[in-house]
This record gives structure tokens, C-alpha cells and sequence, in this order.
């Protein structure tokens, strides 16, 4: 499936062309090549019109085609490509030939297709982000489209990530997409792994490492380790385990590689973060993302309702809101009181120290349902070693790790200069994606306008570095408790340290009143601040090795 | 008061004795700040908030102000000063957002004077007025700079950097309204303290933050500041945009920086990260640090100048735990451990050199240079200014002009490009490697060449005719004829010897000729000399053979030769298993007979067909050759005598055409190093194939495995477009065969150029020919193909 995918690939370069005749041109190409294709098939599938074997060898990459089509029809940031998908896809419809149609509605599992940015409808700013993007990777992944909400940020974000995968940097190009599978795996994050397995073996990565780490290099086998720390407990990392992947011998790291794979890592440890934190559904075009049996009414209940697409959802929405009235209206009064009093309640030191203990000790409390784990399919273990390890608990007792304290080893004066140094470049767009999603503000809460949300965003950037211990002495944690209500928190700490047990329900049952957009805002808060605290203590660790 | 400050603090600047010294802390230190007269310094940190006094020989802790069981937060301090003023009191900046004063005077164990926590975030940085007593000016992550008066209990003023967070606030020296302040975001903001509504001036001073700034404590206008971007920049802030007038490049991100007292143009720094080493700089030698403290083994978080008025006592707080005053005496000069000399290579081969003169003046006391020196000191360059303690160093620049055409590498080019490594018999390899070398006119190459064929033709090989008629061409043979065996090794020796002399004058030639009629006088002589050389053996030579030495016919006739050969050699073969004594046996009988005919007859009779009618002997006698290892030192004496001369060509060539015989005799360290040099040339000359051939044709491990390295290209398809997948010219996409010749529309076999843009391609000639008579792809895809 994944080669022939990759084949399929081939054609479809020429659609990402900012020209419009070479983007026609290629269009034409693909039109012959399917139509040549649906005339050898043909005969064999009106001669069995009921073979189930829909999948089947002959016509396995015809059905990829079509499903590639189909995502073009939907997903192509080009008026004309899609249209014309649209149309051939027909024409292939008319021919007698069963066409796939997307399984499950939208990008995203948790908010109604109509709510994402349509492609057809997007501003000049985002259509040409989206042309980037999609001349880049001959794609535009479902990612990029609900961050499509934060056009700046989406910005940044695509920039970075084209830069770490795809220009210079010290790791070759499909060591580098093999890190991000071992991230994403890490996390069972299924959508980011198909994705990097295709990109893997389009820039000539040897199928054999899919296997498992087993069959990679033993390179990148000793990085399982600290992949599996970063991702769960990070604040385990000491230079030993940097010294161990430097120390000089065959395969060995050097630092501008490990460097780079680190943040490789993080990234990807916190992209899956984000991928299961808005219910990213499989890419269209991908396993899983479409489905060529035509629409049963069974089937479609089970599925669009169970991706919340459905209209019973809907009246759910609007009784919920009912519910909920005011959720707003209070949030902002504490903000408002918080900012007010701050000069008249004046803890004591012991009282600040106690605060974060507390809110730590309490993020334990903060139980991730257990009751709805899924198992990790056999596909995407087999990248990792050691899948019983997992996040625990920052503090728990009788195991003492001492306090990361943010002022001692801060991104912008220690982290950032360090990554410059060794990865010229990427400090700065770092640098800036941390900016940004930080900084992003609308102004807006739910329906209110001109709101100084700097607060809350602190809060729960706060919130999930404290979650990996890292504290800020200028911070006073009885805020995150007065901001951050229960199901907000539990949300919060599925994502950052257990992303792949998030729900729709968990999805649904924080902020009610807000938008879709501002759930993803936080869910950029969350990405980027996990990514910060564990790039903070890989860091810590490097240069602790190197002084 | 500006006055009577400066009387006062200069009163006690005699006293200062010390020597470089340090003390443990119990935690790393943030940041430190001395009293007015310098008899005591107070290190601040998270975990640690001391005063030590300063004295002769070492530190003394004099006062611990953390106190309490369980410290608050707000002891942890991001930075801390004393006042200048007023020596009982203290000021530091809390992590927690906390501005605190400390009064020494205070009877109780607990110091704490006043307690401001009206900022949000980290105080950055806090800073006392430099002659007013109860002015406290502090800087905070929260983007918002505090005025307090101390009489008061809260601020009196509020500065707003526009939510940019300030990491350093620093007043004027000299005006006393004016302070700056440095942001995170790269600028940096002048204010008048009696104005917070709006900032007097603002400029950028450097990308991402800036870390730090220091007026200068006597020039008004002077303005340091360090950032992210590892610079140290002086502006003069007089003028009416901020003028950068100095700008020094350091290694690592500017964490602080001080300006040295009474010494106008330096100023310390130390980084942030990875570097743990103090610097002094002159501003104006920006390149190298004036001097270096390298004592500290983690970040040096704080730096201070003991006394504002003594510039040889420097105090530093770091990440390691330790206190250290330092001796400006006892710093490191980089300067002394710096190159004196510079040489550079221009484009065309001119060599420019400056070094100190005292250098120069004793180098041209010596001979100038062979061929002839062509010095021109172009300027002197003296450094102006009087006050400065370097040494005044004059340098002389000299350029060395090179004429083109004697500098030319021709002669490696050609020779690398004609001379045989591989696919033929040793002998003629030899032979045709001699005769390269002799073409382009490098006799002792060439005889070389022929010596090796000489020593390690193995007369048992199919290759012997070729030897033996070689013998009697060139040069080298009378050598073994005409002296006696015992002389071989040392005859041998003299001749090496002689290539050295003609070597090095020859040497002298191409690299540093200027190439007029000097040179050519030159190489006339040395050609001269050379073929003296030869004339002296082809005396005894031309008895035997009439043949011009190195005429074409004679290599037909070689070829010939070759093709009568195979009895002879079985026979050979034989006597070399019947003689392993060979080498004695040699001896004696070369020692028997005298006579250079005699011997030449010997060596001739392997081959009957050479049509000599000399004495004949029976042939099965001995065997008149010494086996190849005999000789294996001497070759491997010449390989590097080569080598060192700098014609690592020939050692190398030498090295793959002997291949095993010599192989073992040299070490693979020195082989090695060969082979990189000579390929490394190769490469410069672009002379690909050659380099590849070499690389194959190495033995060393790491040589060949040069080849293995990055052997994949990454081509399209032309057709489809897309990466081709790993194996042949068939896309397996489009399946379509990928090298078609968009000229002729033929599969392309041998030479396939494409073009790396639009991927199509064909016959290089095609492509050529096509490229000169249109810009566009031949294939009609529309891309400008560029043929290069």
C-alpha cells in the first residue's frame, strides 16, 4: 500500500505549480493516465460488477489515484485542480467504476466541517500559505487546515517544519523522517506516522527500517532512549544520556545532530499532542481516510454521528449552551478580580512556594481516563521500544527531582543560543513559533470583544510546564486554579502527557461557549509549550554535558 | 555632588593591593557588585546572598544576609548592587518580581530594609543612581521600568517599554536625568527620568535581545551594549541618530559588559552560554581580545571592576561556585599566543605575506630566494597612538608576484592525465609513465620511471622483453653495468641524491620563480645540467645502443618484441626457482666481470631476439637480477623524497604502479596521506576522472571508501518528473525509459548529461550542440537549460 502510494505520488507534482497552464497541463496528463487505466480495469470489474474485492491487486492503483482525486477535489488550494478532479472523478463514476468518497467529514474529528476554513473560501494571506504549502509537499495535510484558523501561526509553524525536514541541516532527509515516525510512534499518533512513513520512502528510505527500530540503524536505535524520556518524562534526561549518544565511537552522534534530532523529537512529540488534541482525522487520500463502499444508511449514522457531524449533535450544541450560559461571563470576572487584587492579597512567599506544589500535586490528581485506552496497534509500536513507559507523575512521592526553575535556564537566553549555535537558523524560527503562539490574541473571548487574554494564556502555558516541573518564581499557581476549571485541566493533561486518550467528550466538555477556533488556539498553547518544556530539559542536559 | 563623588572615590583608589585569588561559594552566583572603596563585594544568587571583604590574600565572608530557616523567594536574587553612595545599602533584584533594599546598618540579623513588589514578572536588573542617595531605578520581564524613592513606600514613577521585556537599565555616568534601558526585542530606549510618559530616544541595537549596557564612566556619549547576537556594540549617543563606533564580535551570546576604568577604549565581557572565559577588548582591535581570564570552569554570570578608578583589579561571580579577583597582570594575552605572520594566496597564484618587520629585516640577511626575489614592500603600517600599552609593531607586507606561466601547473595537469596507473604490464607502465615525464621535460622523473621498471621487472614475467629492451634505451642501465655490483645501493643513492639537487632547484623554479628570463635562464641550466647528467651515462650507453633514447620506433620495436616472447619466459621462470640465492650468486658474478660488455650481454641474452652480437654466455649461469625487495628501501627513500619536495604525484604514481611490491615497505598512515594530498590536487585541478582513478586504484581502506560515499544521484524522471526510485533508468512510475536523448530521441548509452532543473537530457554532444543555438530545453518543456 505505502509504495504504491508513493507511486501514485509521482504525477502529481506539476498541480502545485503557481502557474495555472502547468497546473492544467498536468491535470491533462492525469486525466489520460486514469482514463488509460479505467480501460484496462474496465472489463475485469463490469465482468464481476460484484466482486467485493474493491482493494484488490489489479485495480489497487487505480483506487489509489482515485482516492488521491478525491483528495485533490477537496483539499487542492486551486480552484481549477479541484474542479476538474471533480469532473474526472465523474467521468470515472459515468465509466462504471465505483469512486471512493472521504470517510468521516472534515479534518477533524471534533469540529464540524463547516466550521474549518473551507479551501474554496480563505483570505489571500491563507490562500497563498496554503499554496505553499501545498507546492511543497504536493499536499495540504489536515494539520495545516484547522491551523488554518491562525493563518500567522500557521505561518511560522510550516515554515519551521519545511526547514527541519526538508532544508540544510546536519541529519539526512530520511533520518529525518524516520525521528519524526519514532516521535509520533511514541505517542501512537497512527495519522503523523502514515503520514512520514510515505515522505520516509519518497526521499529513498529503506523499507526495511518499517519493520521495526530493530531493523534501523543502530545509530537511531540509541535514540529510542531519549525519545521514550522526552516524550514522557523529561525531566529524567541527564548528560549521561547525552554523553552516552556523543561518545565518540562508530555510531555515534555528533552535537549538531543530535541537536537537530531533538528537535525533531519535540516537535513531533508535541504535533502528535496537537494532532490528537483536535481529533485530526486520517488524510484523505491515506488508509482510513476514505472508503469506496457506497453510503448505507446504517453506516452512516455510525459514522457521522460518531464523528459529531450529525444533527442530533447538533441540537446537543444548542441545549449545551443553554447549560453552560455565563461559563464566560464568570472566567472573565476572575480575570478581571485577579488583576484588580493583585496588589491587595499579598501571599506570602511560603504561600507562593505551597501554590505550586499544590497545583502540582493536584495536575497528578488530574486522572486521565484509564477506562478508554486503546491499545496500541502492532503497526506503529514496532517503532518503539518499551511501551509500558509512559508519563508519570512529575512529583510523586518518594522519588525527589528537583525543580526545573525557568529563570536558571530560560529559552530565550540559554536554549536559544544554544540551538543557534549548533543549528544555525532554527533557533530563530523557534524562536519566533514560540513567539507567536504565546503572543496570539484576538482580543476576543467567546462573543466578548477587547479582552486582555494574557493572563489566561499565561496560565495554562504555565500550567503545562508545571506539569514537567519546570516552575517560574514570578509566577503566582493560585491563578491557574481560579482560570483553569476541572475539565479544562483534564483536558489539558490528556494532551500534554497521554495525548492518544483524548476524546471527543473531553474535547467537548471544556469552554463550552467557545469557538472551534480559540479550542485550536489552545491547543497551539499546549503544542508549543510542551515542545518548550521538553526542548528545556534536553538542552539543560547538552549543555550541562558540554560544560 | 557629580564632583564630590568623584574626589572622594578617588581618595581611596591608592590602597588597592592584591593578588588573583578565589573563594568556594556554596551556590552559583548570579550576579556581584563591590562598595564604593572596594574593600567588599556581595554575591548574590538564588541560593545565595553574601558579603565577603577583600583582603590581601584572600576573601573573608563577612556577612551571610540570607537568613531564615526557609528563605522566601524573595532572596533569590536575578541581580544586585551596592550603592555607590551610601555603603550600608544594597539593592537586588528578586526572581519573583520582588525589589528589595537591604540595610546594612540595621542592628537586627535580617537586613531587609524595604520591600517593592510591583512588578509582575523577574526583575531583570536594578540600579542605583549614581550620586543620589535615595534613587533606585529597576528593570522587569513584565516590560515596565520602576523609579522608587527610597523615603517612600512605593515607586514614583513608572517607564513602560510596550510589554518588551528590559533586561537592563544602567543611568548615566554624567547626565543626571538620563538612563538607558535594553529590551528583549533588540532596542534599546534613552529616558529622561523626569518624563515616563515617552521614551527621549529609541534605536535598534542588535537582533534578539539585548542582554546588557554600560555608559562609559567618562565619555558622555559612549554607549556599550551586548546581545544574543554575540555583539558588543559602542554607540556614540551624542549625535542625533545613535552611531554605532565600535562593534567587537565575540564567540558566544554578551551576557554583561563593563567598561575598564581609566583605560578609555576597553571594556570586559562574559557570555551567557557555552563560553565560561572573561574578556577585555579594545574596542578598536575588535579581532582578539586584549586579554583573557580563563579561571572560571562554568558561565561567568557577573563581572565587576574592583574600584572605579583602578583598572588592574577585576572581581567575577560564576555559575561554578567560586569568587575569583583577578590580576589584570595575570591574565592570558591571546595576542602573544597569536600568529605574527599572515600569508595568503591571491587569485592568480601572488603570495602576499606581512609579518612583523624585526622578522623581515633578519629573513633578508639570508640569500634571497633562487629564482630571484621579488619582494616589494608595499606599506608600513605604524600604530598611532601614543597612550596604548601594545607594543608598537610595525609590519611589513610583502606580496610575492608569480608569473602565470612559470607558476603553471601544466606539467601536473598533463602528467596526471597521461600518466598509466593501471591495465597494463608493470614494465610498460613504467615505460610509458617515463616517457610522459620525459615529454614534458622532467628528465630525472622519467629516469625515475625507468629505474623502478629496472629494479622491479621480474625477469620471470611476460613483461622481460620490454624490460631488457628498455635496458639497453635509457639511461639508467649503464648504472648497473658500469659499476660494479657492490656499488649498486650506494650508485643508486648517488643518484637519488643528484634528483634531490636538480630537485629542489626545480622546485625553486616553478613555485617561486617570477618567471622572466631569469627562470628561463635557469631551467636552461638545469636542463643542461641535467642532460649532462644523462650524457654521462649514455657515454657508456651509446656503445650498446645507437638508438635516440627515447624514440617512438624503439616502443614499436618493444611491441613487438613482446609478441615472441612466452618459451623464453618459462625457461626464466625455472632458473629463478633453481637459484634462491640468487642474490650472491649475483654479486659474485657481477663482481667477476668487469667489463661492461660482459654484462650488458647478460642481461641481453634473456632476450635473444634483441639483435645485439656481443659475447654471448650462456645464459643459465645465474640470474642477473637482485630480487625486487632488495631494492624496496631505496624506493621507498625516493617515494618520500618525492613526496616531501611536494611532487606528491609521483609518489603516489609510483605507489599504485608497483602496487604490492612496494605496498608493505611504507607505512599506511604515510600512504594514506599521500593519497588524500595528491587526490585533494586533483580535485583542485578538476581533473575528476584522474582523482577517481586514484581513489580506485588505492589500497588504503580509507581511500577507497572515498568512492563509497555519497554515490547516489538523485535524478527525475523525464517524463514523469519525479524522483527515479534506486535501481536503473526505467521509471517505475511512468515506466518509460528516463534517458532518452532529447535531441535524437535515442536511449543515451555512455555519456548522459541532464539538465538539474527540468530534468531532460541526452547526448552531451547533442545537448551541446543543441545549448549553443538555443537558450530553451531541447525536450520543449520551455526550462532555460544552462550548459556550464
Amino acid at each position: 500500500m505505502e509504495v504504491q502510494d508513493q507511486e501514485s505520488v509521482g504525477r502529481w507534482d506539476g498541480l502545485g505549480s503557481r502557474d495555472a497552464s502547468s497546473r492544467s497541463e498536468a491535470m491533462d496528463n492525469i486525466c489520460q493516465e486514469v482514463m488509460r487505466k479505467v480501460e484496462v480495469i474496465g472489463p475485469i470489474l463490469s465482468s464481476a460488477p460484484s466482486s467485493p474485492a474493491l482493494g484488490g491487486p489489479p485495480n489497487s492503483d487505480l483506487n489509489d489515484t482515485l482516492a488521491h482525486l478525491l483528495m485533490l477535489s477537496k483539499r487542492c488550494p486551486f480552484e481549477d485542480v479541484r474542479e476538474r478532479c471533480i469532473r474526472l472523478l465523474r467521468a470515472v463514476q459515468d465509466l462504471g467504476i465505483r469512486i471512493p468518497r472521504p470517510l468521516g467529514n472534515g479534518p477533524s474529528r471534533f469540529i464540524p466541517e463547516k466550521e474549518i476554513l473551507q479551501v474554496s473560501k480563505v483570505d489571500t494571506r491563507t490562500q497563498s500559505i496554503f499554496e505553499d504549502a501545498f507546492a511543497a509537499l504536493g499536499r495540504l495535510d489536515n494539520i495545516s487546515l484547522v491551523m488554518g484558523f491562525h493563518p500567522q501561526y500557521l505561518e511560522s509553524f510550516l515554515r519551521t517544519q519545511h526547514y527541519l525536514l526538508q532544508m540544510d541541516g546536519p541529519l539526512p532527509l530520511h533520518y529525518r523522517h524516520y525521528i519524526g515516525i519514532m516521535a509520533a510512534a511514541r505517542h501512537q499518533c497512527s495519522y503523523l506516522v502514515n503520514l512520514h512513513v510515505n515522505d520516509f520512502l519518497q526521499v529513498g528510505g529503506d523499507l526495511k527500517w518499517l519493520n521495526g527500530l530493530d531493523e534501523a540503524p543502530r545509530k537511531l536505535q540509541q535514540l529510542g532512549e531519549l525519545n521514550k524520556i522526552l516524550a514522557h518524562r523529561p525531566w529524567l534526561l541527564t548528560k549521561e544520556h547525552m554523553e552516552r549518544l556523543l561518545k565518540a565511537e562508530e555510531h555515534s552522534w555528533s552535537l549538531a545532530e543530535l541537536i537537530h534530532a531533538v528537535v525533531l523529537l519535540t516537535h513531533y512529540h508535541s504535533l502528535a499532542s496537537f494532532t490528537f488534541g483536535c481529533g485530526i482525522t486520517p488524510e484523505i487520500h491515506c488508509d482510513g481516510g476514505h472508503t469506496f463502499r457506497p453510503p448505507s444508511l446504517s453506516q452512516y449514522c455510525v459514522c457521522d454521528i460518531a464523528n459529531g457531524n450529525g444533527h442530533a449533535n447538533h441540537h446537543d450544541d444548542v441545549f449545551g449552551n443553554q447549560d453552560v450560559c455565563g461559563e464566560v461571563e464568570v472566567l472573565m470576572e476572575r480575570m478581571r478580580h485577579l488583576q484588580e487584587c493583585r496588589d491587595d492579597e499579598e501571599a506570602s512567599q511560603e504561600e507562593m512556594a505551597t501554590r505550586f506544589e499544590r497545583e502540582k500535586t493536584e495536575s497528578m490528581l488530574v486522572v486521565t481516563a484509564e477506562d478508554e485506552e486503546c491499545v496500541p496497534s502492532r503497526d506503529i509500536s514496532r517503532h518503539f521500544e518499551d511501551p509500558s513507559y509512559g508519563y508519570k507523575d512529575f512529583s510523586r512521592r518518594g522519588e525527589h527531582v528537583p525543580t526545573f526553575r525557568a529563570q536558571d535556564y530560560s529559552w530565550e537566553d540559554h536554549g536559544f543560543s544554544l540551538v543557534n549555535r549548533l543549528y544555525p537558523d532554527v533557533g530563530q524560527m523557534l524562536d519566533e513559533k514560540f513567539q507567536m503562539a504565546y503572543n496570539l490574541t484576538y482580543n476576543t473571548m467567546a462573543t466578548h470583544k477587547d479582552v486582555d487574554t494574557s493572563m489566561l494564556r499565561r496560565a495554562i502555558w504555565n500550567y503545562i510546564h508545571c506539569m514537567f516541573g519546570i516552575r517560574y518564581d514570578d509566577y503566582d499557581y493560585g491563578e491557574i486554579n481560579q482560570l483553569l476549571d476541572r475539565s479544562f485541566k483534564i483536558y489539558i493533561k490528556t494532551m500534554v502527557c497521554s495525548p492518544e486518550k483524548t476524546t471527543k467528550r473531553m474535547y467537548e466538555s471544556f469552554w463550552r461557549q467557545f469557538q472551534h477556533s480559540e479550542k485550536v488556539h489552545v491547543n497551539l498553547l499546549l503544542m508549543e509549550a510542551r515542545m518548550q518544556a521538553e526542548l528545556l530539559y534536553a538542552l539543560r542536559a547538552i549543555t550541562r554535558y558540554m560544560t | 555632588m557629580e564632583k564630590m563623588s568623584r574626589v572622594t572615590t578617588a581618595l581611596s583608589s591608592n590602597s588597592i593591593t592584591g593578588r588573583t585569588m578565589f573563594c568556594h561559594l556554596d551556590a552559583p552566583a548570579n550576579a556581584i557588585s563591590v562598595c564604593r572603596d572596594a574593600t567588599q563585594v556581595v554575591v548574590a544568587g538564588r541560593n545565595i546572598f553574601k558579603i565577603y571583604t577583600l583582603e590581601e590574600e584572600q576573601f573573608v565572608e563577612k556577612l551571610n544576609l540570607r537568613v531564615g530557616r526557609k528563605p522566601s523567594l524573595n532572596f533569590s536574587c536575578a541581580d544586585v548592587m551596592w550603592h555607590q553612595m551610601e555603603e550600608n545599602l544594597l539593592a537586588t533584584a528578586a526572581t519573583n518580581g520582588a525589589v528589595v533594599t537591604w540595610n546594612l546598618g540595621k542592628p537586627s540579623r535580617n537586613k531587609q530594609d524595604q520591600l517593592f513588589t510591583e512588578h509582575k514578572r523577574t526583575v531583570n536588573k536594578v540600579c542605583f543612581h549614581p550620586t543620589e542617595v535615595y534613587m533606585l531605578l529597576s528593570g522587569s520581564q513584565d516590560g515596565f521600568m520602576k523609579c522608587f524613592d527610597l523615603r517612600k513606600k512605593e515607586s514614583v514613577s513608572t517607564f513602560s517599554g510596550q510589554s518588551e521585556s528590559v533586561r537592563d537599565v544602567q543611568f548615566s555616568m554624567k547626565d543626571y536625568f538620563t538612563f538607558a534601558a535594553s529590551f528583549e526585542n533588540g532596542n534599546v530606549q534613552l529616558w529622561d527620568i523626569r518624563r515616563p510618559d515617552r521614551y527621549e530616544r529609541m534605536f535598534t541595537a542588535h537582533t534578539g535581545p539585548v542582554f546588557c549596557c554600560d555608559w562609559h564612566p567618562d565619555d558622555r556619549g559612549w554607549l556599550a551594549t551586548g546581545g544574543r547576537d554575540k555583539m558588543v556594540k559602542v554607540w556614540d549617543m551624542t549625535t542625533n541618530r545613535p552611531k554605532e563606533i565600535y562593534c567587537v564580535q565575540t564567540i558566544a551570546s554578551v551576557a554583561r559588559v563593563k567598561w575598564r576604568p581609566e583605560k578609555k577604549f576597553h571594556l570586559a565581557t562574559c557570555s551567557m552560554m557555552v563560553d565560561h572565559n572573561i574578556y577585555v577588548w579594545d574596542v578598536r582591535r575588535p579581532f582578539i581580545p586584549f586579554a583573557t581570564f580563563e579561571e572560571h570552569k562554568d558561565v561567568t554570570t557577573g563581572i565587576v571592576w574592583r574600584h572605579q578608578h583602578d583598572p588592574h583589579f577585576l572581581l567575577s561571580g560564576s555559575k561554578d561556585s567560586t569568587l575569583y579577583q583577578h590580576m589584570f597582570k595575570d591574565a592570558t594575552r591571546p595576542v602573544d599566543k597569536a600568529n605574527p605572520e599572515g600569508l595568503c594566496f591571491g587569485l592568480f597564484g601572488d603570495l602576499a605575506f606581512a609579518a612583523k618587520e624585526s622578522l623581515i629585516s633578519s629573513d633578508t640577511n639570508r640569500k634571497p630566494y633562487p629564482g630571484g626575489d621579488r619582494r616589494y614592500p608595499i606599506f608600513f603600517f605604524k600604530k598611532p597612538d601614543p597612550t596604548e600599552q601594545f607594543a608598537h609593531v610595525s609590519s611589513a607586507l610583502s606580496v610575492f608576484e608569480t608569473d602565470l606561466d612559470s607558476n603553471r601547473m601544466d606539467w601536473f595537469v598533463k602528467t596526471a592525465q597521461l600518466y598509466l596507473l593501471s591495465g597494463k604490464p608493470f614494465a610498460e607502465l613504467c615505460d610509458h609513465n617515463a616517457k610522459v615525464a620525459q615529454e614534458l621535460k622532467r628528465p630525472q622523473v622519467s629516469t625515475t620511471w625507468t629505474m623502478l621498471r629496472i629494479m622491479f621487472s621480474d625477469p620471470a614475467n611476460l613483461t622481460a622483453p620490454g624490460l631488457n629492451h628498455n635496458l639497453s634505451k635509457l639511461g639508467p642501465m649503464p648504472l648497473m653495468n658500469s659499476f660494479s655490483i657492490k656499488e649498486i645501493g650506494p650508485g643508486v643513492g648517488t643518484e637519488s641524491r643528484l634528483e634531490r639537487s636538480k630537485g629542489e632547484s626545480r622546485q625553486d623554479n616553478i613555485h617561486l620563480d617570477p618567471g622572466n628570463s631569469h627562470i628561463s635562464n635557469n631551467e636552461e641550466n638545469e636542463e643542461t645540467e641535467g642532460s649532462e647528467g644523462q650524457a654521462e651515462y649514455m657515454f657508456i650507453d651509446a656503445e650498446l645502443d645507437d638508438d635516440d633514447l627515447y624514440s617512438m620506433e624503439h616502443d614499436n620495436q618493444a611491441e613487438e618484441q613482446e609478441y615472441t616472447l612466452p618459451q623464453e619466459a618459462f625457461q626464466l621462470r625455472h632458473e629463478i626457482i633453481d637459484n634462491p640465492s640468487a642474490p650472491e650468486h649475483l654479486q659474485q658474478d657481477k663482481a667477476d666481470s668487469p667489463h661492461v660488455s660482459g654484462n650488458e650481454a647478460e642481461v641481453t641474452c634473456l632476450t635473444p631476439i634483441e639483435s645485439f652480437s656481443l659475447i654471448s654466455i650462456s645464459q643459465p649461469l645465474y640470474n642477473p637480477h637482485l630480487p625486487a625487495s632488495f631494492f624496496c628501501p631505496i624506493v621507498r627513500e625516493m617515494l618520500s623524497y618525492y613526496a616531501e619536495q611536494g611532487d606528491v604525484q609521483m609518489a603516489v604514481s609510483v605507489l599504485i604502479v608497483l602496487g604490492e611490491r612496494i605496498r608493505k615497505e611504507i607505512d599506511d598512515l604515510t600512504q594514506e596521506h599521500w593519497y588524500m594530498s595528491y587526490i585533494d590536487l586533483l580535485q583542485r585541478f578538476e581533473l575528476w576522472n584522474v582523482s577517481n582513478e586514484v581513489i580506485k586504484l588505492s589500497t588504503c581502506s580509507a581511500i577507497t571508501c572515498l568512492n563509497q560515499a555519497s554515490t547516489t544521484l538523485h535524478i527525475n524522471c523525464s517524463n514523469c518528473k519525479r524522483p527515479m526510485s534506486n535501481k536503473g533508468w526505467i521509471c517505475d512510475r511512468c515506466h518509460q525509459c528516463a534517458s532518452i536523448c532529447a535531441v535524437c530521441h535515442h536511449v543515451v548509452k555512455g555519456l548522459f548529461v541532464w539538465c538539474q532543473g527540468c530534468s531532460h537530457g541526452g547526448h552531451l554532444e547533442h545537448i551541446m550542440n543543441w545549448l549553443k543555438s538555443s537558450a530553451h530545453c531541447p525536450a520543449g518543456c520551455g526550462h532555460q537549460c544552462e550548459y556550464t
